[in-house]
């Protein structure tokens, strides 16, 4: 039997003092796209987080293909080598670097030397705008381009796993549709996807799975078509009407 | 035409004379970019691992007679990495979501810290007079003269060529490769570096390793030119260099060359030239005499103040930086009743028992060592106000209070003017010149405004101090700068103890301001402002102003302490008491202790009249075991010990930015707390 890319068993993590998750266990395969659905503060992002090796747990384990990643320790770097990328919420660029030395620090590791013109232009094709701005520095740009610049990077490497956190916060609904476009593209291509989403719709349309995350807790998992009425059921503001 | 000519040539051998010590400033400048650039900490303790080394290399070559290449790469490419390492992993690596400002307190505590720490464990002194000797064979005495009007030795030569080849290299390291954009990377946000796949822990060590490696060759390159190794030396010097990496923002490092350069030019060409104009024009004279030494700081000063662009530029802030949260703090304690009344009846148990052994017990010495630590409190609640209050870092504090002593002597010797009239005019001064000073230096702010405030100590300390109408001038030199002890009726104050008195009634009345302070509007607004400036703009509040007052307060309590411990010591004493570098362990051990509140500032008044005395040198211990004398063996340590215990306790602003010891005091206070209500809960 071959192991799911990533594991999470019985985890718990928080802040400081503060809790955020309380035994969770959720598993993604190879291949498949599991959507991560909550209200406000449920733990969705420190479910994303620790996902990724961001933030260690404090219980449990984190497994990618089986085994443990970082020894209790947060190591995202070791996440990302085992192919576990994370496009974290909010506007997560260097602001003090241009455009291209942003997709240049990730994509010359995941690509090489050799391969870090043909990454840079596959990303610009992706999103022009970037391409118009490639020697700006990405503090200036506009939110809506700060989240593409932070999308390009990880949607260009097509890594195994992909945890997005929020992709569609900030962009222009056309964007949003694009993104989610891409989003599909990348999972035909064998990418399993980790979506955390308020725009319940679009992900759910996505995903064969969904999990949904209260109080800290998963309280229901199942196929995502079952997932709508699951939601209404339980009176989520659920952004988009399922 | 002969004039002209003249100028000329004068005018190249300035530049040419101005080149060695343009390149000191050059090489400093341009380690100091190189660590700001790749650890994001403005490190002004890089002048204490520039002396470290400097003292390994003296030890090695010229004590232990090693060879020079072999103390060269001890010195510098191992000692040096080492520091930069053990600094990264213990300390820095925990920072790295800390903001600039406590990475600069972090950093002043090393610097207080590093050298007497090096100094005990490598049982290193000073040594004046023995030559320091540079790393070229005969570098001193073999000469090279290319243009016929200056003579270069072979140290300087490979000073500069050392400083052109570095800032090549390093611009290299930057521009072309992965490791250059990484460190970058790194300082932004280490989270994010990782999600790119990069160890971020990694390169921040070799950024560190590097670095440190820099400034360990600056400290060994530097060297010759001190008589004598002292560590405060290389201080003053990254001081100077700081001028010299702002003109390239810190983060350019051609820019940073340039500017090291350009400020060795200036100096040179403006000491060539104001001698002979002066001869010329009598009333530059004055001039002349005490600009001189302390151009460097002037034109630091003037390149923080009059350069608009420098200030302006925001810390980019981490995205990531939520995912490690700084601990919460411990302010909002809701107290027990009962535990607040037990720690009343302790304080003011511990203040009856301590205060009646002094006055029934002490000798001359305690009496005047108890009397420096009220005084010392007093100054203290200057950093209290200011650092606690304002989350500003002062680093001239040590120029106000001396202010104050200065303002009591001219008055006393010149106009007989009552003492304790003229402490509280000295305070009045020390306001007006905190206030006038606050004017330019706010919109600087954090990092910046501690750098202006500690070039304005340096300045003071190198001309005002000299000027007759405040140091005493020539007249001090033969006489002291004597100070008379208050009278006031029939009390004489020449009376230690009644001395005693007036201090401690002093420092209440200042503890009450200070706390009034505190609790009303001014104290309320600064801790908005400290929590966020844009939020509390955005309410309306004016920071300009709360600033401005907090600055003219903090200066005239500090003056009102310098005024205390003058009239205390019946001198000012100005070297001694309150030197720039002074002010910096007086902000370290403040901050060590509670900056927050009064009683850190108590406590640290106390821990610097009395804890070499009572801890390093024994005498508690002999007091405890009712001993005849001091313990011999075990006891004294060196003085110098409190330098780095304090130093290092100040390295924990970051994360505790109420103090260390204010820290463990809400956390035991906490634990009581809940102590007393599970029992009461269990009674009920």
């Amino acid at each position: 039997m071959i192991a799911p890319i990533l594991e999470l068993r019985d985890v718990e993590a928080g802040y400081g003092p503060f809790r955020a998750l309380f035994g969770v266990s959720l598993a993604v395969e190879a291949a498949e796209a599991v959507a991560l659905v909550g209200a406000n503060g449920a733990g969705k992002t420190t479910l994303a987080r620790v996902a990724s090796g961001l933030i260690a747990p404090s219980a449990g384990t984190v497994l990618v293909d089986g085994e443990e990643v970082g020894s209790g320790r947060p190591s995202a770097w070791r996440f990302v080598r085992a192919g576990v990328a994370h496009a974290p919420e909010g506007r997560s660029v260097f602001a003090s670097l241009t455009v291209e030395e942003n997709l240049a620090l990730s994509f010359q590791r995941a690509f090489g030397r050799a391969g870090l013109a043909g990454a840079l232009d596959r990303a610009y094709e992706l999103f022009p705008r970037l391409g118009e701005r490639r020697t700006q520095v990405a503090g200036t740009l506009s939110g809506g381009e700060q989240r593409m610049l932070s999308l390009a990077r990880v949607l260009v490497e097509s890594p195994r796993l992909l945890i997005a956190d929020e992709l569609s916060l900030g962009l222009a609904p056309m964007i949003v549709d694009q993104v989610f476009e891409t989003l599909s593209r990348i999972r035909a291509a064998g990418t399993a996807l980790l979506i955390v989403e308020q725009q319940v719709g679009h992900a759910l349309e996505l995903c064969d799975r969904a999990a949904v995350l209260e109080h800290g807790s998963i309280t229901w998992q199942g196929p995502s078509d079952e997932a709508g009425a699951v939601l209404e059921s339980r009176l989520f503001e659920t952004g988009t009407a399922p | 035409m002969t004039g002209s000519a003249d100028f000329f040539e004068d005018l190249f051998r300035g530049l040419l004379q101005g080149t060695p010590p343009g390149a000191v400033y050059a090489l400093i400048a341009l380690g100091f970019v190189l660590t700001y650039k790749t650890s994001g900490v403005f490190n002004l303790a890089f002048g204490a691992q520039a002396y470290i080394s400097a003292a390994m290399y003296f030890k090695a070559h010229t004590l232990w007679g090693w060879p020079k290449w072999a103390a060269l790469v001890v010195s510098a490419f191992v000692l040096a990495p080492l520091i930069g390492l053990v600094l990264e992993r213990l300390i820095f690596r925990h920072l790295r979501t800390a903001s600039a400002v406590s990475k600069l307190v972090v950093a002043i505590g090393l610097s207080v810290a590093l050298p007497e720490l090096f100094n005990q464990a490598a049982r290193f002194t000073a040594v004046a007079g023995r030559q320091i000797t540079g790393i070229m064979p005969d570098g001193s005495s073999v000469f090279y003269d290319p243009f016929g009007v200056y003579r270069f030795n072979r140290d300087e030569l490979a000073m500069m060529a050392v400083a052109l080849v570095a800032t090549l290299l390093l611009a290299a390291l930057f521009r072309f490769t992965m490791i250059g954009l990484a460190m970058r990377a790194v300082v932004e946000s280490p989270r994010m570096t990782e999600m790119s796949g990069i160890n971020a822990d990694r390169v921040s060590a070799f950024a560190w390793a590097l670095s440190s490696t820099f400034a360990g060759l600056a400290g060994v390159l530097i060297a010759p030119r001190f008589n004598s190794l002292v560590s405060t030396d290389f201080f003053t010097l990254v001081v100077i260099a700081v001028a010299a990496a702002a003109v390239g923002k810190l983060v350019s490092l051609p820019r940073a060359l340039l500017g090291g350069l350009g400020l060795g030019w200036f100096i040179a060409v403006f000491n060539t030239f104001l001698p002979r104009w002066s001869g010329d024009h009598t009333w530059l004279r004055p001039f002349q005499e005490n600009l001189t030494p302390s151009l460097p700081f002037v034109v630091l000063f003037a390149i923080l103040v009059l350069w608009r662009a420098i200030g302006r530029e925001r810390e980019a802030s981490d995205p990531l930086s939520g995912v490690d949260p700084p601990p919460p703090a411990l302010a909002a304690l809701e107290r027990h009743p009962k535990l607040t009344l037990f720690t009343r009846l302790f304080g003011v148990g511990f203040v009856a028992v301590v205060g009646s052994v002094v006055w029934f017990r002490a000798g001359v010495l305690w009496m005047h060592l108890v009397t420096t630590a009220v005084i010392m409190a007093v100054i203290y609640l200057s950093v209290t106000v200011i650092t606690g209050m304002a989350g500003q870092i002062s680093l001239c504090q040590g120029t106000f209070a001396a202010i104050g002593g200065f303002t009591i002597f001219q008055m006393a010797d010149r106009f007989n003017m009552s003492v304790l009239a003229a402490a509280l005019l000295g305070a009045g001064v020390a306001a007006a010149v905190g206030a006038v000073l606050s004017l330019p230096v706010l919109r600087l702010g954090g990092v910046w405004l501690a750098i202006a405030t500690l070039a304005f100590a340096f300045f003071f300390d190198a001309v005002m101090v000299k000027f007759s109408w405040v140091g005493g001038g020539t007249t001090a030199l033969l006489t002291g700068t004597r100070v008379p002890r208050p009278l006031i009726g029939p009390i004489d104050f020449a009376s230690d103890r009644a001395f005693l008195v007036l201090a401690v009634v002093v420092l209440v009345i200042v503890s009450i301001i200070v706390i009034q302070l505190r609790e009303g509007t001014v104290g309320r607004t600064l801790t908005a402002l400290r929590g966020s400036e844009v939020a509390a703009a955005s309410i309306g509040i004016s920071a300009a102003r709360a600033r401005i007052i907090a600055f003219a307060v903090s200066a005239a309590i500090a003056g009102l302490g310098g005024a205390l411990l003058s009239m205390h010591q019946q001198n000012v004493n100005y070297s001694t008491n309150f030197g720039p570098v002074n002010a910096l362990f007086w902000l370290v051990i403040v901050v060590a202790l509670g900056a927050r509140t009064v009683e850190g500032a108590i406590q640290a008044g106390a821990a610097f009249a009395l804890f070499e005395p009572l801890i390093l040198k024994g005498d508690l211990l002999v007091w405890i075991l009712r001993g005849e004398d001091h313990l011999p063996g075990l006891f004294p340590l060196s003085g110098s010990w409190r330098l780095v215990l304090f130093g290092m306790m100040a390295i924990q602003f970051a994360r505790h930015p109420e103090g260390l010891v204010e820290h463990g005091k809400r956390r035991s206070a906490a634990r009581i707390n809940r102590w007393l209500e599970a029992r009461e809960g269990a009674a009920s």
